[in-house]
């Protein structure tokens, strides 16, 4: 497996030069950009209003990553890269992060943008307001201005997701303290009109239709963007948006604009390009709750029995066609500082998993079934409901039947994560770049929060696995940090309350003519498309 | 004239009963469904901590009693306040109105098409009845009335927009094309077509077969054969002395589909992205925006009872031995 270093944060005290400054001929710009255009880009569904800095909504990010920027920016190895801090410097004790913040950035309304805005950004609205930032930024005491353009974060204990967290337009985008101050930050008409430091300006939104944004004339990086209009159109319904790319009204749609079942005429199509990177910083993947509340799936014999049933690498082919790599650990290889596969597997054993399912005393009655549970599946588009039936087929290979049940996304929502009312779920979590901020909610008992969202489900406590994930988030020394991420697998992979199933290839479906839109970690939901541009 | 408005302004008052029950029977079943406004919100988020989510639940006023929630919601109202949208970040007042129109110019649009293809195909029907002329306007009412309308408009987007590409396949208008007056017009006509003709054809059906049915129950009425007797052209006992008659079942009708017809333009919005109400209403339902669905039932509920009463008038107007009480 690759052991190369994917994350500057975890390297001590490493001041890292103005790349973006200094960046030669790379085959992502050998062709010179053309400027000039309108993109009109698939969206849905219609997100309530676009500041990712208090709500985290990925088509929200879709709009707001063009306007306004992060420090830092991932590249698609999840490198950090210069964005609004041109170099950064972590102190030998994790604990203080020195920015040095790009001179003559100024806001889309003339106004500098200076470290007190970094400040403001930090204390007063990640910290307080954003969904995850509140336990991304936990440990950051202050954020200390000497001078307008350095920002210095202080730490109470080192922290090593936060650069990570910070490195994402998508997830810590600046915001102005000029705008916001002393407001209501979720009541000021700012948030649907928001002002940035990005390469488009916001000039229009019609409710139900669409959202126009300009070219920044005085962005900071001179020469871009090339384009001069972003379109974002919205489509709610699948059929429409396949029919918009393919007619050449839409350009471009992201996370999956178009159902499976569709890809074997769009992959046909030469108008159209299919990317699938771009995702590397949410990593999603699908995976199986087993909730272990109540016999049989209290015994981790039958769980173990039910991820040897399960061919994911069938699933992955047949149901996913081949969007999808079949997953062994709950961490994704697209995380590759942390994905383990030395880990126990479970490939395809029909005699094993019966054999485990007699040994915990659940032997097949005269009709061949052991016992009956349910399966609810997440309800986001046929490709789920497929997935849910797959499953359903091949438990009731080893005994087990299985009853499926379809409903809207909110009875999903609170009949798996406040009710508790479900045997096993299928749906799709993001990893993300670090497993502080994706992975370790499903395993941390502390994570048991009834009627809190995409938070462990499963009632799986474990003291061993406890000690490893609140050890692994304030461990500073890169190699110790691994170390545990490692066992954290192995012992999730040992206890099974999440079965994993297979790691998603999201795709950006585009014009062929379109370049560069996918050129950070997190593709068209963070990046600022300040390349993109259409080729001749 | 006064007459009438009276009667109007009677028949409005005593619908307010009507209205606050609709509005009580909503509420009631809206709560019913499991999940709640803030959940959606944090599941969009992909993660949410308990903080954010009470904090949504404040906001929202969600983490009161339901009662309460309700009587605040009526007193809202009774200031004519339709509440706020959570989820959309506006006023349910102003999100309403800004889709009425572009629901409104689809419905009416759709209603006229349907009414005046309808009524024109059941009447040459009705006119050679059995002959082939009416069994070809049978089969294809049989057949509108069969299609689904969201797979007619799918179709229609295939043949017409990704094949032969004459008609955009979604949108009301041209974006940011800055065109006005006339120019404007023509586009947003050009973004019309595929979705009246789709909402359109499943009423063309319905209206084809009640005109036909109530031309030739009307035919057999002893005055058409007096008019024959006294020599009468057929067109003319058919424009004059049976079309007025028979076009009471129609209009009764068309009073009653105002409801049904907005779900029809439920499908047809989704499939054209077309910004209307229906929509709307329908990604409200998915949200648990309650505040803002509550808003749209109470506004359509509202439409079908005006529309109702302009029926009642209607009827007077073509058969002046019907009275208004």
């Amino acid at each position: 497996m690759p052991t190369r270093t994917a994350f500057a944060f975890s390297r001590r005290a490493i001041t890292i030069a103005a790349l973006a400054l200094t960046v030669g001929p790379s085959p992502l710009f050998a062709q010179t950009p053309v400027n000039g255009g309108t993109l009109t880009f698939a969206l849905s569904p219609e997100p309530p209003f676009i500041l990712t800095s208090i709500n985290t909504t990925l088509q929200m990010g879709m709009v707001g990553s063009k306007i306004m920027e992060s420090l830092l920016k991932l590249d698609v190895d999840l490198k950090p890269q210069p964005l609004l801090a041109q170099s950064w410097e972590i102190s030998a004790d994790g604990k203080s992060y020195t920015f040095k913040l790009r001179p003559n950035v100024k806001w889309h309304d003339g106004k500098p943008f200076t470290s007190a805005d970094v400040k403001f950004t930090v204390m007063d609205v990640l910290k307080k307001l954003h969904p995850r930032g509140r336990s991304a930024y936990a440990k950051v005491t202050d954020v200390e201005t000497p001078d307008p353009l350095t920002a210095i974060i202080k730490l109470s204990e080192p922290a090593p997701p936060m650069l990570v967290a910070l490195a994402s337009s998508y997830e810590s985008p600046m915001t102005p303290k000029h705008i916001f101050e002393g407001t209501d930050i979720a009541a000021n008409p700012a948030v649907s009109k928001p002002i940035g430091t990005g390469p488009f300006m916001f000039k229009e939104w019609q409710k139900g239709s669409f959202i126009i944004l300009e070219k920044n004339p005085n962005y900071w990086d001179a020469g871009k963007p090339h384009l001069d209009k972003i379109v974002f159109r919205i489509i709610n319904d699948a059929s429409a948006r396949a029919a918009g790319l393919e007619s050449g009204e839409v350009q471009i749609g992201g996370l999956s604009p178009i159902p499976l079942t569709d890809m074997v005429r769009i992959e046909k199509n030469p108008a159209l390009t299919i990317e699938t990177r771009g995702y590397a910083y949410m990593s999603p993947f699908m995976l199986m709750e087993v909730n272990t509340r109540k016999p049989p799936l209290s015994d981790v014999r039958v769980r173990q029995a039910m991820a040897f049933a399960i061919d994911r690498d069938r699933m992955t082919k047949l149901v996913w066609m081949n969007y999808g790599k079949p997953a062994v650990s709950p961490i994704p290889s697209s995380v590759t500082s942390f994905h383990s596969t030395d880990l126990p597997k479970y490939d395809l054993n029909l005699d094993k998993a019966k054999q485990l399912l007699d040994e915990a005393g659940y032997k097949a009655g005269p009709d061949g079934k052991r016992f009956k549970i349910t399966h609810d599946f997440v309800p986001l588009g046929s490709d789920y409901q497929r997935t849910g039936e797959f499953i359903k087929q091949q438990l009731s290979r080893v005994g087990i039947d299985v009853e499926l049940r379809s409903q809207d996304l909110p009875s999903f929502f609170r009949r798996v994560y406040t009710d508790y009312d479900f045997d096993t779920t299928s749906l799709y979590y993001g990893a993300f770049a670090d497993p502080t901020q994706g992975v370790q909610r499903l395993f941390w008992s502390k994570s048991i929060q009834k009627g809190v969202v995409f938070t462990n489900p499963t009632e799986y406590r474990s003291e061993a696995m406890d000690k490893v994930i609140e050890a692994a988030q304030s461990e500073n020394d890169p190699v110790k940090r691994k170390a545990l991420y490692l066992e954290m697998q192995r012992i999730a992979m040992t206890d099974l309350p999440v079965i994993p199933l297979m790691e998603t290839r999201f795709t950006t479906i585009s014009s062929a003519q379109l370049k560069n839109h996918t050129v950070t970690a997190d593709g068209v939901i963070g990046g600022n498309f300040a390349d993109v541009y259409f080729a001749k | 004239m006064a007459k009438d408005l009276r009667f109007i302004g009677r028949r409005l008052l005593k619908a307010l009963p009507l209205l606050l029950a609709v509005v009580l029977f909503n509420f009631c079943l809206l709560k019913l469904a499991p999940g709640d406004a803030a959940e959606v919100l944090a599941g969009e988020s992909a993660a949410a901590t308990p903080e954010y989510l009470a904090e949504l639940r404040a906001r929202f006023g969600l983490d009161r009693p339901v009662h309460i929630q309700l009587f605040n919601y009526v007193w809202k109202l009774a200031h004519l306040d339709l509440g706020y949208s959570f989820r959309h970040n506006m006023s349910v007042l102003d999100l309403i109105l800004g889709r009425l129109s572009a629901t409104l110019v689809l419905m009416v649009s759709a209603l006229l098409l349907a009414v005046t293809i309808g009524a024109a195909l059941g009447v040459l029907a009705s006119n050679k009845v059995n002959s082939w002329r009416d069994t070809l306007i049978s089969i294809f009412a049989m057949l509108s009335f069969a299609t689904p309308v969201f797979w007619m408009g799918l179709m229609m987007i295939v043949l017409f927009s990704v094949n032969l590409g004459w008609l955009p396949s979604s949108g009301m208008e041209t974006i940011a094309s800055g065109n006005t007056g006339l120019a404007h017009v023509l586009d947003v006509s050009r973004h019309m077509i595929m979705p009246v003709a789709t909402l359109a054809l499943f009423y063309v059906a319905v209206y084809t077969r009640v005109m036909r049915a109530s031309m030739l129950e009307v035919f057999n009425q002893d005055y058409v054969t007096t008019a024959r007797a006294k020599g009468l052209t057929e067109n003319r006992i058919t424009l004059r002395h049976v079309l007025r008659n028979a076009l009471l079942p129609l209009v009764t009708l068309l009073g009653v589909q105002m409801g049904t017809m907005l779900g029809g333009s439920v499908l047809v919005e989704t499939v054209f992205s077309w910004p209307g109400l229906g929509r709307l209403a329908f990604e409200a339902v998915f949200q648990r925006d309650i505040n803002l669905l509550l808003g749209i039932l109470l506004s359509c509920s509202f439409v079908v009872i005006v529309a109702n009463i302009l029926v009642d008038v209607a009827y007077t107007k073509l058969d002046p031995r019907i009275r208004l009480s």
